[in-house]
């Protein structure tokens, strides 16, 4: 029994050791994004719990940021809900990836499915696994320590922000830029640029036509019909993810 | 909103966020091919989503009133220029946003 348990823990130290160092460069990252968004959403209004409730929940930090505006909205269960879907589409893309290595990971599945942000999926998809070390317990000690990340620097970005009486006005743009950046590292992989022109442009026209409190759902079903429309050009032209 | 709608909101990211997360466990079997249609979204929906995102955030700039939407158009400008000159993001990031911050408390 005693070797028992002490097997158990070294299988587990040793996963550990091997998951800590690729977990770095998300450790800054996710402080840095997890300290914004903390101050980002107490500037915007809310309890210092109210970030670090989403940082547990949700855990996808770019609709934790889009939360916090809706939050501040009207109540529209089904625009959130479909935002929510179509923010988080591409993790769907991430579980088909998955598919075979989550298996036989036992109970750690289920969190190494609800932590499956895009750094733990890029990490674990592409990461060399050493010999000797357990999949499971790498994998999970991946999710665990860049969730933990995001929370802790969530949180002490909260704490700040409600404690601290600088002026935060402009802080809101942390958002904007962090969405322009996403959207141009995607833009320069796509030889044509069809999508990030559909994306653009949809949303545009229709913020015209809607107005600003009304034109995401028109947008999200113009994205996909388009999508759906030129699949043939834009398959084509190449360069997709 | 009320506290509950509060909930219900947050509640609805969740559950969106775990449906895509779970789904794919729950829908495909490791040994049948994914649609191809599902495959495709995957690729091309990212990209859109995040255009259309960047509008979101711009949806209550205004560019007929003053300051038509002039430090908004800095700090993205100093965010891409910084994203194409560096490729490190959390430096535009910041760089952006640090220059908007000024811009807004200080010039306009």
């Amino acid at each position: 029994m005693q070797t028992e348990t002490e097997t158990q823990k070294s299988i587990r130290r040793r996963a550990f050791s091997a998951a800590f160092p690729h977990t770095i460069p998300i450790l800054a990252g996710f402080l840095f994004l997890g300290i914004s968004y903390g101050l980002y959403a107490t500037a915007a209004g809310f309890d210092f719990w109210y970030p670090i409730l989403m940082a547990v929940v949700i855990f996808g930090g770019s609709l934790e940021f889009v939360a916090v505006e809706m939050l501040l909205g009207i109540f529209a269960p089904a625009q959130t809900l479909i935002m929510a879907l179509m923010i988080q589409a591409r993790h769907l893309f991430y579980g088909i990836a998955m598919l075979e290595k989550y298996k036989g990971t036992g109970w750690k599945k289920v969190y190494l499915i609800y932590g499956m942000c895009d750094e733990s999926f890029s990490i674990n998809c592409s990461a060399e696994i050493p010999e000797g070390v357990d999949k499971g317990w790498f994998m999970f000690f991946v999710t665990l320590l860049n969730q933990l990340y995001w929370v802790c620097g969530t949180a002490v970005g909260a704490v700040l922000g409600s404690v601290i009486s600088f002026d935060l006005n402009g802080l809101e743009f942390v958002m904007t830029a962090m969405f322009v950046v996403i959207f141009l590292d995607q833009w320069l992989k796509e030889k044509k640029h069809y999508t990030g022109i559909i994306g653009v442009a949809a949303s545009a026209v229709c913020l015209l036509a809607f107005g600003a409190d009304s034109f995401m759902i028109p947008t999200m079903t113009c994205i996909l019909c388009l999508l759906t429309v030129f699949r043939g050009p834009i398959e084509k032209a190449g360069g997709l993810g | 909103m009320t506290l509950a709608q509060q909930f219900i909101t947050i509640g609805l990211c969740a559950l969106g966020t775990m449906a895509t997360r779970f789904l794919p466990f729950l829908l495909f079997s490791p040994k049948k091919p994914t649609p191809k249609y599902v495959q495709y979204l995957g690729r091309a929906l990212p990209c859109a989503v995040f255009g259309m995102l960047v509008v979101y955030c711009l949806r209550n700039v205004s560019v007929a009133l003053p300051p038509h939407g002039v430090p908004e158009a800095i700090g993205i400008a100093v965010t891409v220029a910084l994203h194409l000159w560096k490729r490190q993001m959390l430096l535009s990031i910041a760089g952006g946003t640090v220059c908007y911050m000024l811009l807004v408390q200080f010039v306009f």
